[in-house]
């Protein structure tokens, strides 16, 4: 195994965190289940939202975890990049709007 | 169309049976049980018949497209096809019995220049007939562009593949230009009275993913393509049949050749169902090749399983003992029992 931060095999042994917590790590599975359930959003819509959330927080297992449950639920490439840009506009949206906090900053401090 | 050539025109070594199976008997190197010891687990091995209701029969690997997941390696250079006296040694084993459903395969079953005399004597025997059309077939020279009112007549279930409403993810699959044309011929099995919601000329369409991932929920799918290629094209269809491309020929080729198959394998082992495996298609169906011998299934026949009985070629046909034969399996099995199930009538859960 190469020596990195994340290993792709790992993905698969997410269950196992169960074993040195199992009453939280059952709670937190079952919650999880129940969060991708069809509901007021069907099944699909979860799954780009969650595309869509895994690359704001950036995480490589949750990015091939849904980049495959999208392609099982029919979703195209299209429909996918759109789905990151959402986050990204959300990201780029959230450093951007601090500059009001900047501006608001720098009219206090000068004349 | 096209673009790629079968393995056996490329003298591929998974172009013969024995290399495929090679591979696939090693399920210790891809770290799995094997497929008798999931059987075993669940009191189903040795998996029996449960007695034959669909009678398949591959009428040969000619075809005019070169599917790259293709499990037949069919295509245009494949001459492999079904001659007029096997044909006639099927309908004598199908008049002797009161099997309900003859569904015809291949390659491009309509290229076998017997087909139409084939479907004609076994609609005259009343039996009801699935013919599994590529579409493009019926756009690919005028000799064929009466199909729709031939399948018409013959009250022929035409179950049709296409892996999804859009061009890029088609032709990826089928070679380019493909869904233009399966477009085209839909809308021709349309015009005839075919998919309409009050119409009993059935078209279903066979949903396979174009790549190493499982198909999602039949039902989810279906409402898509209802919706896409209603709004798209002005399309109707009956049902969706969602099918697992099982690692044979050039599936299997492509799931190596990508590094994917491991992953593949493993995912397919980890979705295990113990109630689509119990539900498996080969239990209720026998596969006919296009040279006679007898298989469990088609992936069977690709894989050269042939039968383990003394009557394994059509023109000894023994309904009793093919009722109770052993179904032969190796790991490919596993794609058929992942899931919600998988069979030539889609899901099985």
């Amino acid at each position: 195994m190469k020596d990195t931060y994340y290993n792709k095999e790992d993905l698969n042994k997410f269950g196992n965190i169960t074993e040195w917590q199992k009453e939280l790590g059952d709670k937190f599975f079952s919650y999880y289940g129940s969060v991708f359930e069809e509901g007021a959003l069907t099944k699909r819509e979860k799954s780009l939202i969650a595309l869509a959330v895994a690359h704001a927080i950036q995480c490589p297992y949750c990015i091939d975890a849904y980049t495959g449950d999208t392609l099982q639920k029919g979703v195209d490439e299209e429909q996918m990049m759109e789905a990151i840009h959402v986050a990204a506009a959300i990201r780029g949206g959230a450093s951007l709007v601090h500059g009001v906090q900047m501006m608001n900053q720098v009219k206090e401090k000068t004349m | 169309m096209g673009g790629i050539q079968s393995l056996q025109r490329r003298k591929h070594e998974l172009s013969k049976a024995q290399a495929q199976i090679d591979t696939l008997d090693d399920h210790q190197g891809l770290g799995i049980p094997s497929f008798q010891e999931r059987l075993e687990s669940i009191d189903l091995f040795p998996l029996k018949s449960t007695g034959i209701d669909v009678f398949q029969v591959n009428m040969g690997k000619m075809c005019n497209q070169v599917c790259k997941h293709c499990h037949v390696d069919a295509g245009p250079d494949r001459k492999e096809i079904m001659t007029r006296e096997t044909m006639e040694q099927c309908l004598t084993a199908l008049k002797g019995t009161d099997i309900k459903t003859v569904d015809l395969t291949g390659g491009a079953p309509e290229m076998n220049p017997d087909f139409r005399w084939f479907v004609e004597e076994i609609s005259a025997l009343g039996k009801s007939i699935i013919v599994r059309c590529n579409l493009t077939i019926i756009v690919a020279n005028p000799k064929y562009n009466d199909l729709p009112e031939f399948y018409k007549k013959h009250k022929v279930n035409v179950a049709s593949s296409l892996p999804y409403f859009s061009a890029k993810r088609t032709d990826a699959q089928r070679g380019g230009g493909v869904f233009e044309q399966s477009i085209k011929a839909l809308k021709m099995l349309n015009a005839v009275g075919y998919g309409l919601s009050d119409s009993e000329l059935k078209l279903d369409l066979v949903y396979n993913p174009s790549g190493a991932f499982m198909p999602g929920d039949q039902q989810d799918l279906e409402k898509q393509f209802k919706d896409k290629l209603k709004n798209g094209y002005d399309i109707d269809f009956n049902s969706l049949f969602t099918i697992t491309n099982l690692p044979v020929s050039r599936f299997l080729d492509y799931l190596i050749n990508s590094g994917n198959y491991q992953a593949y394998m493993t995912e397919l082992a980890n979705a295990f169902n113990a109630s689509a495996a119990t539900g498996v298609m080969c239990r209720n169906t026998l596969s006919v090749g296009w040279d006679g011998y007898l298989y469990d299934c088609d992936f069977n026949q690709m894989l050269e399983m042939k039968l383990d009985q003394p009557n394994g070629h059509i023109s000894e046909f023994d309904i009793e003992s093919l009722n109770k034969r052993t179904i032969k399996i190796n790991q490919h099995c596993y794609g058929c029992s992942a899931g919600a199930g998988s069979s030539c009538g889609g899901a099985t859960t």
